[in-house]
């Protein structure tokens, strides 16, 4: 039993850097492999993780749709996504006539390679991490945000009007929901007192934020729900998708794999959004402990870290996924009051409300 | 008065948020609730709704007796020519001839389930079928003829 409990992710990654010390003599070229490795093993994550997203959106809509959902290609339908992605390799892939080849074809690699930066300081497990960058927090927002370049380049070079609507507007969406997304951040930042993921993390060892940080944490942490939702361009907020009015929004042109890899990107930002959220609002792998019930938080430490930060981080897709499915879309206009004249006035106060808690010590 | 606006309107959009995801939450929650069925696998015990409308029959009862007189009633309501009815006359045993039915043809292409000639039949001869399992190959088999060879009217139908 307790050599089960031993091997750990953070043993699993600490082994293989010795035995490359071991094996290779040169320190930079022991980083190099490892910068390679990691690579590989997220590649390895988020395929698998993005072929489960899948098929959980289809039976989430399915249930919340009172339908089946898929249940023809393997036990219940779990091998339809594999099946679509075998048709997606086959297709052709299409590019314009009159499109700027250049920016067509790299408009979704940028997509797909910012949101795979953003895993980076994603703490998946204790002492299991990428890279423990000590501006974290500042990383994931600032990265993140790159990822409107890419959609505006789609939109652009596809030289069709649906596609260029689609950009401006998740242009102007993205560029808008970024300030209560910060905004919503740095509360918790306030709180913690550091950028650093590992030291929100630990911050959260005797209670997560969204308990001991009262009110204004929970106000945050809904802010940071809908104005997450809306930068990655989910429904009730895919004004840039778009189905009903512009077909599909900026990626209307794209066909096969290129097309495979926004919604590549769609997933995995929608996981790394609620790894996110998870990790400064639920602790991350922290597990979940009750004051001074020491049986209770012996057997809750028991449970291993990654399950309790998939747990969490899976919890808040399926919020996520609820949301997608329960309500309807807004028009332009009331996105943009949305944000301006709800969102961020409400965030701007709770930073405030914040700030003065953490100064005078009410938090726990 | 301004600010009392402003946080009863994130009130009530809250409230009405939270009552749809509330909604929804159920739905996921209890899949007795599914309303859609796996068709082909569920082939043998499914039934289909009483109104549903599949096709045009006509019931023959134990004794290969049906209640069509032969009234054309329902030809003539027929919206698209789906029916023809053709017929005989019939010696009486008081030695009177009588109209009946020899052969009533039935196009299933042309049909298209309007329920006319169900609702114009006097005797309650003709009634909709539930089957609606009706492709086939060849477009000759779809024309139908409804009485059963051999098949005559019930007694006392007029
Ligand atoms: S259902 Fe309508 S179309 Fe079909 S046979 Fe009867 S009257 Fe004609
Ligand atoms: S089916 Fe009814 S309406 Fe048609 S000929 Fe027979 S009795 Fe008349």
């Amino acid at each position: 039993m307790k050599l089960i409990l031993d091997i750990s992710f953070s043993s699993f990654a600490t082994g293989i850097h010795q035995w490359l010390v071991g094996a290779v003599h040169s320190e930079g070229l022991v980083k190099v492999i490892e910068m390679v490795i990691a690579g590989l093993a997220l590649l390895v994550f988020l395929v698998p993780l993005c072929f489960i997203l899948g098929y959980m959106e289809r039976k989430v809509a399915a249930f919340i749709q009172v339908r089946l959902g898929p249940n023809r290609v393997g036990p219940k339908g779990t091998l339809q996504i594999v099946a679509d992605t075998i048709k997606l390799l086959f297709k052709e892939g299409l590019t314009p006539n009159a499109s700027d080849k250049f920016l067509f074809n790299l408009a979704p690699m940028i997509v797909v390679v910012t949101s795979m930066l953003v895993m980076a300081p994603i703490a998946f497990a204790k002492n299991f991490q990428i890279w423990d960058i000590s501006i974290g927090v500042l990383y994931v927002s600032s990265i993140s945000s790159i990822a409107v370049i890419g959609i505006l380049m789609a939109g652009w070079s596809s030289n069709n009007k649906y596609s260029l609507l689609g950009a401006m507007r998740s242009g102007a969406q993205i560029v808008s929901y970024e300030l209560s997304v910060g905004l919503s951040l740095i509360s918790i930042v306030i709180l913690a007192g550091s950028l650093r993921m590992s030291d929100i993390v630990m911050s959260q060892e005797n209670g997560w934020w969204i308990f001991k940080g009262h009110i204004p944490v929970l106000i945050s942490f809904v802010i940071f729900l809908i104005a997450s939702t809306a930068e990655i361009n989910r429904a009730p907020f895919d004004l840039a998708e778009a189905e009903q009015e512009l077909t599909a929004g900026f990626h209307t042109e794209y066909s096969g794999m290129k097309f495979a890899m926004f919604l590549l990107a769609e997933y995995i930002n929608l996981f790394v959004v609620s790894a996110i959220a998870a990790t400064l609002f639920l602790g991350g792998w922290m597990p979940f402990h009750i004051g001074h019930w020491h049986t209770f938080n012996f057997v809750m430490d028991y449970i291993p870290s990654s399950v309790w930060f998939l747990g969490k981080t899976f919890a808040i897709i399926f919020i996520i996924m609820q949301f997608r499915w329960t309500f309807p879309r807004l028009r332009v206009d009331q996105l943009l009051t949305l944000e301006w004249k709800y969102l961020l006035p409400v965030s701007m106060v709770n930073v405030i409300l914040v700030t003065v808690m953490a100064i005078m010590g009410w938090h726990f | 008065m301004f600010l009392k606006e402003y946080f009863g309107s994130i009130y009530r959009s809250a409230r009405s948020l939270l009552k749809g995801m509330k909604l929804t939450g159920y739905y996921f929650t209890h899949p007795k609730e599914i309303q859609t069925e796996e068709y082909p696998d569920n082939r043998a015990t499914l039934t289909m709704f009483d109104r549903f409308k599949g096709e045009v029959t006509m019931p023959h009862n134990e004794n290969n007796e049906h209640r069509c007189t032969g009234c054309q009633a329902c030809e003539i309501a027929c919206p698209n020519g789906t029916i023809k009815i053709i017929t005989k006359q019939e010696l009486q045993p008081d030695g009177k001839k009588k109209k009946a039915i020899d052969t009533f043809v039935y196009h299933l292409e042309l049909c298209t389930m309007c329920n006319m000639c169900v609702l114009a039949c006097p005797s309650d001869a003709i009634v909709m079928g539930q089957s609606f399992e009706h492709s086939v190959y060849d477009k000759r088999q779809l024309k139908k003829v409804l009485n059963q060879p051999g098949s005559k009217i019930m007694e006392g139908v007029e």
